[in-house]
């Protein structure tokens, strides 16, 4: 990470303090910049010298490359080694591989699958970004031909894959969606860097376990002009300590203001034979520093593990732990309405409020203030004891809002339901052990009761 | 005329000379930069490239578990974790001595299991010596945990007497070095743990765990009379670690007694928690901070209760998740995988099918093998 301070950031503000960007003061400013909570386009006075000296400055440690117009994928950008220095920015990009070989069925099967791919998870979407084009044929024309086919059926980003430079040629010629070319090598690197340029394309340097050569590579490609390069150091699905100890070094050296492997870094899970083994080769990747995966296994036991972690990886470490405590509604609850509660440990509190969301129910839920922890921690941690309970039931002044004196606790408290029962005086029911169960335990279980 | 007549006609031009011209300006600014032959042609020269070496100022205690009959205990072998000088795999820097860990979960009473566990434990799931030999005999364990849950008062109540016995069950069952876990009630388990710790006398056990939830000095105490290691449990709380750590440190627990575990939060469910902090805790430890010094435990079976995991299938209408024989180990493996490439040491698991494919990995990662060309990827079909 760039020793960077606010007040190296001040010195080439315009020291006003106008607030234009919303912020009170230039330093305040100058924070939010390293934080990367505004950009430098929020102050409307940056201009010439101070402006470039900014640029040059607040750049990342990983330079971001961009590729496809239609749906762009940003890759790199990051300015820290491990999240919690800060956080990531660009999540893992992932590409799922097709080649100009396969059945046009196969083919474009897995190009719908990448178009329509579309995970809710914790209130978010997961998707995939990238379709990635293999030259198996090793012939122009037939590449020429697939690409086209490819991009008739999405407006996913692409990745062309050839180690022949007239098959990336052909390829552009009929289809130019600013894909990402791969790849440009010791042997092709000129051919390869004139066809980026000529068609404005980002490009990937690779070398076959070599950083020494990889580093040459991206410097010729430099030496052309071009910048927007991205590095694969090679994926050894049978080694994947050769594969590990690339990444670590490679965005090392990027942390070390590197001015020429400074790039985002690409590996292909893809090349391990056996769809198990992919997922543990992808999963060390995405947790060491990967900017873009190669994928191959399009089945969800394989895909949702992958999209999962990323999704874990790639939050903000920032991003607080707790939600606020308290009595929540949701849809419009009456007062015969269901009580649920749950604890204010973010992922468990938005878990459970996604269950609820989704099926569309009217009921109140109670937040218990454990300090940030699920309900199991919490329950064995005496976070969450029977008397913590009952004094957030008190403070919720529940009486006022509800005509009964029925709770639904969660099924990790089971423990705590007994006691609760005694000391409350309300009828304490032990709901599903995973808030997934929510709807039928209420469709069942609470209107039964009721 | 206009300027990209100009500029095309300079494109081939070195020198300019300006003859009688005047500049009417207060100010001048002169960009100049190297276009047509000026600029350096495109070449590929030989780099080399520099491993970025750090330095680190500290190092992880090894700490040993299981005693062999020369040194008083009836282990056949002894393991050994932590010692590393970098973190795991770094492999330009240093090697790190030992791999990880893993510790098979065996329960002293029936409890409920995702069915891709199940499948493996159907026979043995009252008979916790049967079970830890199983584990063992058919499956590679390292070690084993007995989790003496029975003895919540919340469930069988099963007095001390009789929990201990259970351990002396699966000392004898099995020759591995054991864990003893309590059920987590904090009332109950710094007797049980006591009561164990006194029966596994010599045999270097781990007690799990001393936590600020308990009278954790009961807990170390024992540890330290009979010679065994403890574990020092917080949940989610690098400062708590910290200060829990100090507490056992005044107390008299040595470093090469000791590991840490900061809780672990399933994959989909704060799993970067956990990663972070293990994460931050081995940088800390390897930068000198003798607080966290310390090899990392993680109950890694704790995955099995993402949804993920254990069901069947989605219970979104038209979602589906797949394979969930499948689906299920991956979501331990990776897990474990996770919390491995962040610094922990010592994976307590269940699945034998995830156990494979995490051990497949941190073999690949701690072996040399040879290097097939990675370009085959896309010259050898799909």
């Amino acid at each position: 990470m760039k020793k960077l301070g606010p007040l190296d950031i001040y010195k080439q503000l315009p020291k006003t303090n106008c607030g234009e960007c919303g912020e009170k003061t230039c330093m305040a400013f100058a924070s939010q910049l390293i934080e990367r909570a505004l950009t430098l386009k929020d102050c409307p006075y940056l201009k010439g010298k101070n402006m470039e000296a900014l640029v040059k400055l607040t750049a990342p440690a990983v330079r971001q490359v961009i590729f496809g117009k239609k749906s762009p994928v940003k890759i790199g950008g990051e300015d820290v080694m491990y999240r919690h220095e800060l956080t990531y920015f660009n999540e893992t990009a992932i590409s799922i591989e097709v080649t100009d070989q396969m059945s046009e069925e196969d083919l474009l099967e897995r190009v719908h699958y990448v178009t329509n791919f579309d995970h809710e998870r914790i209130g978010q979407h997961l998707t995939l970004q990238s379709v990635a084009i293999k030259n198996t044929s090793q012939h122009p024309d037939i590449f020429a031909e697939c690409v086209k086919k490819v991009a008739e059926n999405t407006d996913k980003a692409l990745i062309y894959c050839s180690f022949i430079p007239e098959s990336l040629q052909a390829a552009l010629e009929v289809c130019n969606d600013q894909p990402l070319l791969y790849a440009a090598t010791k042997e092709t690197w000129e051919k390869v860097g004139n066809i980026a340029k000529e068609y404005s394309c980002p490009v990937v340097a690779f070398s076959d376990n070599n950083l020494s050569e990889l580093k040459s590579v991206a410097a010729a490609l430099q030496s052309m002009g071009l910048t927007d390069i991205a590095v694969d150091p090679g994926t050894y699905p049978e080694n994947l300590s050769v594969t590990l100890n690339s990444l670590v070094q490679l965005r090392r050296t990027s942390m070390n203001e590197d001015e020429i492997l400074n790039c985002p870094i690409i590996g292909i899970p893809a090349a391990a034979s056996d769809p198990m083994d992919e997922v543990m080769a992808a999963s060390m990747m995405i947790n060491r520093f990967i900017d873009l995966i190669i994928f191959h296994t399009i089945d969800m036991y394989a895909v949702l593990p992958i999209i999962t972690l990323r999704q874990n990886i790639y939050t903000d470490p920032r991003r607080p732990v707790s939600v606020e405590a308290g009595l929540r509604p949701f849809g419009e609850p009456k007062p015969d309405s269901p009580l649920l509660a749950t604890t204010n440990f973010a992922l468990t509190y938005y878990t459970v409020a996604s269950d609820i969301e989704s099926a569309g129910l009217d009921a109140y839920l109670l937040v218990f203030d454990t300090e940030g922890l699920g309900v199991e921690a919490a329950v064995a941690g005496g976070q969450l004891d029977a008397y913590k309970a009952k004094e957030a039931m008190e403070e919720a002044k529940l009486t006022e809002t509800l005509s009964h004196k029925k709770i639904v606790i969660p099924g990790m408290a089971a423990r705590i339901s007994g006691e609760l029962e005694q000391i409350s005086g309300w009828e304490v029911m032990v709901g599903p052990k995973d808030s997934s169960g929510i709807p039928e335990f209420i469709e069942k279980r609470w209107k039964e009761s009721a | 005329m206009d300027i990209d007549r100009l500029i095309r006609m300079l494109e081939d031009t070195d020198e300019i000379e300006l003859e009688n011209v005047d500049i009417f300006a207060e100010e001048l600014e002169l960009l100049m930069s190297p276009i047509g032959k000026a600029m350096k042609p495109a070449e590929y020269r030989e780099l080399q490239y520099e491993p970025p070496l750090e330095e680190y100022r500290g190092e992880i205690p090894v700490v040993k578990f299981g005693h062999t009959k020369s040194e008083g205990g009836t282990r056949s072998h002894s393991l050994y974790v932590g010692g590393e000088k970098t973190m795991p795999f770094y492999r330009f820097e240093h090697e790190n001595p030992y791999k990880p860990v893993v510790a098979f979960d065996v329960f002293d009473m029936k409890i409920g299991l995702a069915k891709p566990v199940k499948v493996h434990y159907k026979e043995v799931l009252e008979d916790p010596a049967a079970w830890a030999k199983l584990s063992v005999d058919k499956f590679g364990a390292d070690m084993v945990t007995i989790h003496l849950i029975s003895t919540d008062p919340l469930l069988k109540d099963t007095p001390v007497s009789d929990a201990v016995k259970t351990v002396e069950e699966v000392l004898q069952a099995v020759k591995v070095p054991i864990i003893i876990g309590g059920s987590g009630n904090p009332g109950k388990d710094p007797e049980v743990l006591e009561k164990a710790a006194e029966v596994a006398e010599g045999e270097r056990v781990m007690l799990n765990s001393a936590s600020m939830n308990l009278d954790y000095k009961r807990v170390a105490q024992a540890a330290m009379d009979y010679g065994h290691v403890v574990l020092s449990w917080t949940q989610l709380d690098i400062n708590d670690q910290k200060t829990l750590n100090r507490h056992l440190f005044d107390m008299g627990v040595q470093p090469e007694n000791m590991l840490i575990d900061p809780t672990t939060a399933a994959l989909g469910y704060g799993l970067e928690y956990s990663f972070s902090m293990m994460e931050r805790m081995r940088l800390a430890g390897l930068k000198g901070d003798t607080d966290l010094q310390c090899p990392i435990a993680s109950g890694t079976t704790n995955a099995w209760g993402a949804r993920e995991a254990w069901m069947k299938e989605s219970p979104i209408e038209g979602e589906t998740w797949g394979d969930r024989m499948k689906r299920g180990p991956l979501w331990e493996a990776v897990s474990a995988f996770t919390l491995c490439l962040a610094g922990c040491d010592l994976f307590m698991m269940m699945c034998p099918t995830s156990v494979q494919l995490f051990r497949e990995m941190t073999t690949q990662l701690t072996e040399d093998h040879e290097v097939n060309s990675a370009a085959d990827w896309l010259t050898g079909g799909a």
